[in-house]
């Protein structure tokens, strides 16, 4: 590369951090305060692009237009952002820690479908910004006018919400707050009133930061899910709550990508290295490195307390083996009463009961929240079909050794996930998992990359699908046994008394990170059976077993049936399997009408199904006769 | 104990619900389509209402064999695993005759696959893999769409005859990007010979960082760029190009831009004069495209895009193999596909005994532009069955079974 | 003082600009009650943290039975043989007070790594005989979530004596207990010091508690040891009436 080109990709990578930043800064401000992981946050700065878009055709493309488009897009999104505190998020601020993510994941699958209702499908590319559609001329190389003022934004949004922040009484209570949360509840602040604003603020921000694109980026759906996992490893690589944070890894971030780009392939001791492909992962590349350096991102600074606003987990009550038997023979008795198809969504469900068991263990009673679980189940997934296809192994010996090799994973990623707690410890999970989907996506050689595998039938005497459904149930109600077992064994107590306290646990010679390590692999394992399960099931498995939605959605179960119980994930995966494949079928809008659903569920059992149904016998039970 | 009742009521009602069976005897034939809607509606709403259309006027003609068409449709949520269980629902609660549909490479893969252990005819409709027939086809699938490696053949014919030296390459960092480039880079070195590949950019695939990638390919200094962008993708480098001056005196080839689904959103910055695989369609005049071009207007008060073409045709296939099997046998209905023959808005297509790819052509041209709005100009009709390789060489592609 | 359990030499320890602990040196021998006193901020707690490896000193050397600990993890000097109970409660939430004693006689046996058995069969009857000490026995199947926190110093003390500990490092063991209570349980901890040769060292400011129960004090004040004695020493001791009695505290 030139210097010319240096510079240039420099300047590239600057403006697109811009955006980045504005985003993230909202992302970091809500997380800070309310603790609230805002999965709908880029849903805001999908609608901050198509609200630009819609306003410059009302406005007219002038200066005058254009500029008034985008200052009312960010607005009109700061206000959706309010009503999505104050309608949804407010009610459930006392639920059980993550509870809320659940609340936005709904509104972000609502908000897709309003979107599309409302725009219809096909992109819509914006003008450019009227007096500043042509290039400037630096080193004989041309930049786009409008990127260079993007560049100045970045610096000056930055340096207003420092003054916002460092200057008003608002700016004292959001830091007081960032600190500690009940701190600020002790001052007699009224909270409501303080989140309902910091909402507005950040969801101006992430309207800002998407009605600024629209003369790069045409508006269309896949903006928010693509913008929200960008968003929150800046903000984690930055610090959460640290806006000059958020802004030095926005700005990392975006110049590495540029600079991938820029350096394009290159040949170092003989073998071709092509970066321009690395901009599929560079991010989470630099958010491990950052957390594996630096446990708290570069500028955050340790919680004051990772406690919120909940209380103290309930206490578990151990499963009732009586009710799990009859459980037991009435699956058993399923493939004789009900059709095929029954038995075929239930191998599903099966699947993701063990996958969603798997991941409760670790984010309930390990108090050990991942955001990338999906890595060991897809791992898994991937081990089981290739140890079968590539290495020519019978099915049984791969459906083995499988989850020993996501259980080797798990030993790896796991090592450096528990040297980290909360939020970043989710994020480092998620960087792992993020990692192995861009390996298995591109080596096409091995993995067969973005297709993936196929062929991957079982054996012949498991061929029928009732067979195989018995299979699955013996595999998956084991593995759940087993962890339920393993969870009141003295290791299981291990976890729990290391999740109610650290220092405590610490105090009384436990060495806490071991067993904490251990447990990783435990459920890493038997995630990857789940996966190498669910494999055989399909006859084939692809890279979208380790993504980011196969997490989510393993998130989304365990917190649908309620983190604190025990039958929660089971239960959440069984609703939410099956809640798809019916509303699916049924209306075209299934998206938002799943969203709504969840929503329901979100607002009137705030302990997730399973949890609430217990609170209400619990008062039924105590009712005065 | 509430807890365990509401959960015995569940499962109840999904034993219930399952238990609604197919309908009764002469019930029209039910087929299972099966596609991405939700993941990609830009491209698959037009392809819903193209087989809408299909299907009514198939009916309206008497339906086949004596007995109406329904198509049962699934969204399979742009999952393989999920395409997999619906493909499953489909065929043992719906009691479809066979499968068609599918949009992403790898979902499209897996319903293959599928369909060979099901042992079921399976269409695919609009995936561009070109394993899907070669490196990973099977007696029981076959495939309708222009594949990948087909539209780039299309292309080297103009390519080869500029004959410029350097080529810059840009494609969407998946499968179909991927063999987009291979093919194109073999393809057009076979033809001209000494031809080099200054610069090659994998771009993540809707996310492209649009000024860097431009600026790189600026900096290779190339005569003449391959991509094989599409959609936001491709808006964004369009712009960010135009803006940086990469297209100045560059030649540029871009699969599919030419596609309605592709140009339309461009606007008056449709990229002037690359040469692209498309769908002109206010101006293809064969009978066989007006007939379909009226009546989708008609129906719809909007223009077909690619899309609604290849939904119309699938169904068109799906349809002509019944009649040729008579029967919906199974072994019946592969026999009839292979080598069928039928009338499509495109003209006539045979389905290839040898690798079960149709020969659908497509149009390549030029982008023009026209009243503010992307146009193909200087366009032409290439057959599919020019595009494709010898027979030998897919033989040795394609797995023996 | 060879026979001391613990021996503290030259500690110190800074927070950015504050000296927190400065230059501390004292021992404690088997048996004996030690108390820390000093006003708040003194630096008492931060002295806790280093003796129990939870906070390493910038300097000094801490000894127990003649062995240097600095650098251990306090897991490791738990194994060692101390027990301690924290100034804010640190104890299981979501187990019940009896499961919270249990932990603790697990870890002591070394039997927590098991995958399999069930928890809580083990050591039923060590961790009521440990609960009845500490008043705690008729609460043993409470969740310690729910408990009043003049409880948790109990049952952190019932942990800390399922240790067997030659050690006991008690920081303000009776905050949140009335007076009467809490001459009880310093008494109980005195009587088990002396007949299982404990050394325990305590931090307190009901100074009630402390002349009746310590057998020597201690006095910090910013970080420095300012006096050192029997009850009767650091009551006449004027520099100590100056800093500490004789303020308004
Ligand atoms: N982690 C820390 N970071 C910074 N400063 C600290 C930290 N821990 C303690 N300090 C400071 O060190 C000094 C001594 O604190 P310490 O808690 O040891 O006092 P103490 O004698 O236990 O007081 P109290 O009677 O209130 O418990 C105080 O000024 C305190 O603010
Ligand atoms: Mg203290």
């Amino acid at each position: 590369m030139t210097f010319a080109s240096i510079l240039i990709q420099l300047l590239n990578g600057l403006a697109a951090a811009a955006s980045l930043f504005l985003v993230s800064a909202g992302l970091s401000l809500i997380f800070g305060v309310t603790r609230i992981v805002n999965f709908a946050h880029g849903s805001l700065y999908m609608l901050g692009l198509y609200g630009a878009y819609t306003l410059i055709q009302a406005l007219g493309r002038t200066p005058l237009g254009f500029w008034s488009a985008v200052l009312l897009a960010a607005l009109l999104v700061g206000l959706a952002g309010v009503l999505i505190e104050v309608l949804i998020l407010r009610r459930i601020y006392r639920a059980p820690e993550l509870f809320q993510l659940l609340a936005t994941f709904a509104v972000v699958l609502v908000i897709k479908d309003i979107a599309l209702f409302v725009w219809g499908a096909e992109d819509l590319v914006g003008p450019r910004a009227p007096g500043l559609g042509m290039a400037v001329e630096i080193l004989g190389k041309r930049i786009p006018a409008y990127d260079l003022l993007l560049i100045a934004i970045g610096p000056v949004v930055l340096a207003a919400l420092w003054l916002l922040l460092t200057r008003t009484r608002w700016g004292a209570l959001v830091r007081a707050a960032t600190q500690d949360r009940e701190m600020v509840g002790a001052l007699g602040v009224d909270q409501a009133k303080l989140f309902t604003s910091v909402f507005f603020v950040g969801s101006v921000l992430a309207g800002l930061g998407g009605a600024l694109q629209i003369p790069r980026e045409p508006a269309n759906l896949e903006l928010d899910l693509s913008v929200i996992a960008d968003a929150f490893v800046v903000t984690v690589v930055g610090g959460l709550g640290s806006i000059g944070g958020a802004f030095l890894a926005a700005i990392i971030i975006g110049v590495a990508k540029a600079f991938c780009i820029g350096i394009g392939t290159v040949t170092w001791f003989g073998t071709e290295i092509v970066f321009s492909k690395l901009t599929l992962v560079v991010e989470f590349l630099i958010m491990a490195l950052v957390l594996v350096v630096r446990p708290y991102g570069l500028l955050g600074r340790p919680q004051a307390a990772q406690r919120i606003a909940t209380d103290p987990a309930p206490p578990l009550t151990a499963p009732s083996w009586k009710i799990a038997a009859i459980w037991l023979v009435l699956l058993v008795a399923v493939p004789l009463a009900a059709d095929r198809y029954v038995t075929i969504l239930l191998t599903d469900i099966f699947c993701f009961a063990l996958f969603a068991v798997s991941l409760h263990f670790i984010m309930g009673p390990a108090g050990m929240v991942s955001f990338g679980h999906a890595a060991y189940f897809g791992l898994g997934a991937y081990a089981a079909g290739l140890l079968f296809k590539r290495a020519g192994l019978p099915m049984e010996a791969a459906l083995v050794l499988a989850p020993l090799c996501a259980g080797a994973f798990a030993v790896v990623y796991g090592w450096f996930c528990v040297r980290l707690s909360g939020v970043y410890l989710a994020m480092l999970t998620l960087a792992f998992a993020q990692i192995s989907w861009s390996i298995v996506f591109q080596w096409d050689s091995f993995t067969g990359g973005s297709n993936g595998v196929f062929g991957v039938w079982p054996s012949a005497w498991l061929a029928d699908k009732t067979t195989y459904y018995y299979l699955a149930l013996a595999c998956c109600g084991a593995g759940i046994a087993l962890l339920w077992r393993v969870l009141f064994s003295p290791f299981g107590f291990v976890l729990r008394a290391g999740r109610d306290s650290p220092l405590r646990a610490e105090a009384i010679g436990i060495d806490l990170r071991g067993f904490q390590w251990a447990a990783f692999v435990l459920v890493g394992a038997l995630a990857g059976l789940a996966g190498a399960v669910y494999a055989f099931s399909k006859g084939s498995i692809s890279p979208s077993a380790i993504s980011i939605a196969q997490s989510t959605d393993g998130l989304i179960m365990v917190l649908l049936g309620g983190v604190e119980t025990l039958t929660g994930p089971i239960a959440g995966a069984a609703i939410f399997t099956w809640l798809r494949d019916e509303v699916a079928r049924r209306t075209e809008f299934w998206r938002a009408v799943m969203g709504l659903v969840i929503l329901a569920i979100v607002l009137l059992f705030p302990q997730g199904l399973v949890g609430g149904l217990k609170a209400l016998a619990a008062r039924w039970r105590e009712r005065p006769a | 104990m509430l807890t365990r009742n509401r959960f015995l009521a569940g499962t109840a009602a999904l034993v219930a619900l399952s238990m609604i069976g197919p309908a009764g005897a002469q019930a029209p034939i039910k087929i299972g389509e099966l596609n991405s809607y939700k993941v990609f509606p830009a491209f698959l709403e037009p392809y819903k209402k193209g087989w809408e259309l299909a299907v009514e006027e198939v009916n309206a003609a008497g339906g086949v064999l004596g007995r109406k068409i329904e198509i049962v449709s699934r969204d399979d949520n742009g999952n393989p695993g999920d395409a997999v269980r619906v493909a499953e629902e489909l065929l043992s609660r719906e009691g479809v005759a066979f499968l068609i549909g599918t949009f992403p490479s790898n979902v499209g893969l897996a319903v293959a696959d599928f369909a060979k252990q099901r042992k079921v005819l399976f269409i695919a409709a609009e995936p561009l893999s070109d394993k899907i027939v070669w490196d990973s086809g099977n007696a029981y699938t076959f495939r309708l769409r222009t594949s990948t490696y087909m539209q780039t053949a299309m292309l080297i014919s103009d390519a080869a005859k500029l004959n410029k030296k350097r080529w810059a390459i840009v494609y969407p960092n998946y499968e179909y990007g991927q063999s987009a480039t291979a093919a194109f880079k073999k393809l057009l070195s076979a033809r001209q010979p000494g031809v080099e590949f200054v610069t090659e950019q994998a771009t993540p695939l809707g996310k492209i960082d649009a000024g860097a990638v431009a600026q790189a390919l600026a900096d290779a200094k190339p005569d003449a760029i391959f991509s094989s962008l599409f959609g936001a993708d491709l808006a964004k480098f369009v712009r960010e190009g135009q803006q940086r001056g990469l297209f100045k005196g560059v030649e540029v080839f871009n699969l599919l831009a030419g596609e309605p689904e592709y140009l339309d959103p461009l606007k008056e910055e449709a990229p002037e004069g690359w040469y692209v695989t498309g769908y002109p369609w206010s101006e293809i005049k064969t009978p066989e495209h007006t007939k379909f071009l009226n009546a989708y207007q008609a129906k719809y008060k909007d223009y077909p895009r690619l899309g609604s073409v290849v939904g119309y045709a699938t169904i068109m296939s799906a349809v002509e193999a019944i009649r040729k099997a008579g029967s919906l046998d199974q072994d019946k209905l592969i026999a009839a596909m292979r080598g069928l023959t039928h009338m499509t808005p495109f003209g006539m297509i045979e389905y290839r005994a040898i690798d079960h790819q149709s020969t659908m052509g497509a149009y390549v041209g030029r982008i023009g532009v026209k009243d503010g709005k992307g146009y193909m100009k200087d366009w032409r009709f290439v057959d599919g069955k020019d595009a494709l390789p010898s027979d030998a060489e897919v033989l040795k592609m394609r797995p023996k079974n | 003082m060879s026979g001391a359990v613990l021996q503290v030499e030259g500690l110190h320890k800074a927070f950015g600009g504050v000296q927190a602990v400065a230059d501390v040196s004292f021992a404690v021998s088997a048996g004996e009650m030690l108390a820390l006193v000093g006003p708040n901020g003194a630096g008492k707690s931060t002295c806790f943290n280093m003796l129990n490896g939870q906070l390493a000193p910038d300097h000094g050397i801490v000894r127990l039975d003649g062995r240097d600990i600095v650098g251990l993890r306090p897991s490791a000097i738990w194994r060692l043989g101390v027990g301690r109970t924290f100034q804010i409660t640190a104890t299981f939430a979501s187990l019940s007070v009896r499961e919270n004693v249990q932990m603790a006689l697990y870890s002591h046996a070394g039997r927590l790594r098991s995958l399999l058995s069930r928890f809580g069969t083990a050591y039923r009857a060590e961790a009521d005989g440990l609960l009845q000490q500490v008043g705690m026995l008729d609460q043993a199947d409470r969740t310690c979530g729910v408990l009043a926190y003049g409880d948790l110093k109990r049952v952190e003390l019932a942990m800390a004596l399922a240790n067997q500990p030659r050690l006991l490092l008690m920081d303000e063991p009776t905050a949140g207990m009335a007076p009467r209570e809490r001459v009880a349980l310093m008494e109980l901890a005195a009587g088990l010091a002396r007949k299982r040769a404990i050394a325990v060292l305590f931090t307190e400011h009901d100074m009630d508690v402390v002349f009746s129960q310590a057998d020597r004090i201690i006095v910090l004040d910013r970080g420095q040891l300012i006096a050192g004695g029997t009850p009767e020493e650091v009551r006449a001791n004027p520099a100590v009436r100056a800093v500490y009695l004789g303020g308004t505290h």
